[in-house]
C-alpha cells in the first residue's frame, strides 16, 4: 500500500526527460494513469463488443461513433481504401491519447501522463516503426530512393534534397510527434497549476490585511474564473491533441504507402 | 544607493539571472513565427470555407494539419524555456 501512495505523488518539474524513482521501482503517479487509462479503454471496448446489439446505445454507440470516425474522418482522407488494415491501431491509438489526456482534468489524478517526455516518445517510436516498416513493404528497396529523391530533381540539388528529406524521415517526424504532444499537455498542465497556485496564494495567505481582513483575497475570484476557463479550454486540447496525433500517424503511413509523384 | 552596498551578489546568481531572462527571450522570439503562421493558416481557411461550405470538413482537416505543424517550433521554444529554467 505505500509504495502505491507514494506513487500518487507528481514527479518533479526537474524530471521532464528523467524517470527517477518515486515510490517503488520506478514507479510513480505517470505510470500509475497510464495503467488507469489501459484499462479503462480495454474496458471500454470490451464492453462494447460484447453485446453487439443491432441499434447501439450507450458505451456501443460511442465506441462505433469513434469507430465510424477514424474510418471516415483519418483514414479515408488521409491513406484511402487500403489503410483500413490501420483501423485497429489508429483507433487503439486515439482513444488511448484521449484517455490519457483526460487525465489532466480529472480530479485525484489531475495529471496528464503524455506531460513526461518517455510516453509519447514511446508511441511516437511505434509509429515510427510502422510507417518505415509500411514503406519496406509497399516499395521495397525503392522506399528509400523514392523518399530521399523525386522525379524531375536536377542532379545539382539532389544530395542537399537527400539530406533534409532524410533527416526529416528518421529525425523530425517522430521527434515532432512527440515533442507537440508533450508540450500541449505540459503546457495545459502548467496553466491550470499557475492559475490554482495564485487562488490559493490570494485566499490563504494575503499579507496585506487591512483591519484584520485580507484586502486582497476577493480577487482570488479571478483566476478561480480562469482555471474554470482553462479546465474547459483543456478538454478542447485533449481531443484536438489525440486527433492530431492520429491522423499524423495516418498521412506518415500514407506517405509511405504511395511514393510521391 | 545605501540598500545596494549591503548585497553581495556572486557569479552563481548573475548566471542564473541571465539564464532566466535568455529563456524568456527565447520563448518570446519562438513564438513569433508560429503566431504568424496560424494566422495566416487559420485565416485562408477560413476563407476557403467562407467560399466553399460544403468542403468545410476536409477544409479543417487540413487546417488542423496545417496548425500542428506550424505549432511545432512555439512548442520546441516552450520546452527549451522549460529546461532551460527548471533543469
Amino acid at each position: 500500500m505505500v509504495p502505491l501512495l507514494g506513487s500518487l505523488q507528481f514527479p518533479q518539474i526537474g524530471e521532464l526527460v528523467d524517470w527517477k524513482t518515486l515510490g517503488g521501482a520506478g514507479f510513480n503517479k505517470a505510470s500509475l494513469t497510464i495503467i488507469v487509462a489501459s484499462v479503462i479503454v480495454l474496458a471500454m471496448f470490451f464492453v462494447a463488443g460484447r453485446k453487439k446489439a443491432m441499434v447501439p446505445t450507450g458505451v456501443q454507440n460511442l465506441v462505433e461513433a469513434s469507430v465510424d470516425f477514424v474510418a471516415d474522418g483519418i483514414i479515408m482522407q488521409t491513406i484511402g481504401e487500403e489503410g483500413m488494415g490501420f483501423l485497429p491501431y489508429l483507433t487503439t491509438l486515439f482513444w488511448f491519447i484521449l484517455v490519457c489526456n483526460l487525465f489532466e482534468i480529472i480530479p485525484i489524478f489531475q495529471f496528464p501522463p503524455m506531460a513526461r517526455m518517455a510516453m509519447p516518445m514511446v508511441l511516437a517510436l511505434v509509429t515510427w516503426v510502422i510507417y518505415n516498416g509500411v514503406g519496406f513493404k509497399h516499395q521495397k528497396l525503392s522506399y528509400i530512393k523514392n523518399s530521399l529523391s523525386m522525379p524531375g530533381l536536377p542532379k545539382a540539388i539532389l544530395p542537399l534534397y537527400a539530406l533534409i528529406e532524410g533527416l526529416q524521415i528518421l529525425i523530425v517526424r517522430p521527434f515532432s510527434l512527440a515533442v507537440r504532444l508533450f508540450a500541449n499537455m505540459l503546457a495545459g498542465h502548467l496553466l491550470l497549476v499557475t492559475f490554482a497556485l495564485l487562488t490559493d496564494a490570494l485566499i490563504f495567505h494575503d499579507g496585506v490585511k487591512a483591519g484584520g481582513f485580507p484586502l486582497f483575497s476577493p480577487l482570488a475570484i479571478l483566476p478561480l474564473a480562469m482555471d474554470i476557463g482553462i479546465t474547459g479550454f483543456e478538454v478542447l486540447v485533449a481531443v484536438l491533441q489525440a486527433f492530431i496525433f492520429t491522423i499524423l500517424t495516418a498521412v506518415y503511413i500514407g506517405g509511405s504507402m504511395h511514393p510521391e509523384h | 544607493m545605501l540598500a545596494a552596498t549591503n548585497v553581495t551578489i556572486n557569479a552563481q546568481e548573475i548566471l542564473k539571472g541571465l539564464g532566466a531572462v535568455g529563456a524568456g527571450i527565447g520563448y518570446g522570439a519562438a513564438a513569433i513565427g508560429p503566431g504568424i503562421g496560424i494566422g495566416i493558416v487559420v485565416g485562408n481557411a477560413i476563407t476557403a470555407m467562407a467560399r466553399q461550405p460544403e468542403a468545410a470538413g476536409m477544409v479543417r482537416t487540413t487546417m488542423f494539419l496545417g496548425i500542428a505543424f506550424t505549432e511545432a517550433l512555439a512548442l520546441i521554444g516552450f520546452v527549451v524555456f522549460i529546461l532551460l529554467k527548471f533543469t
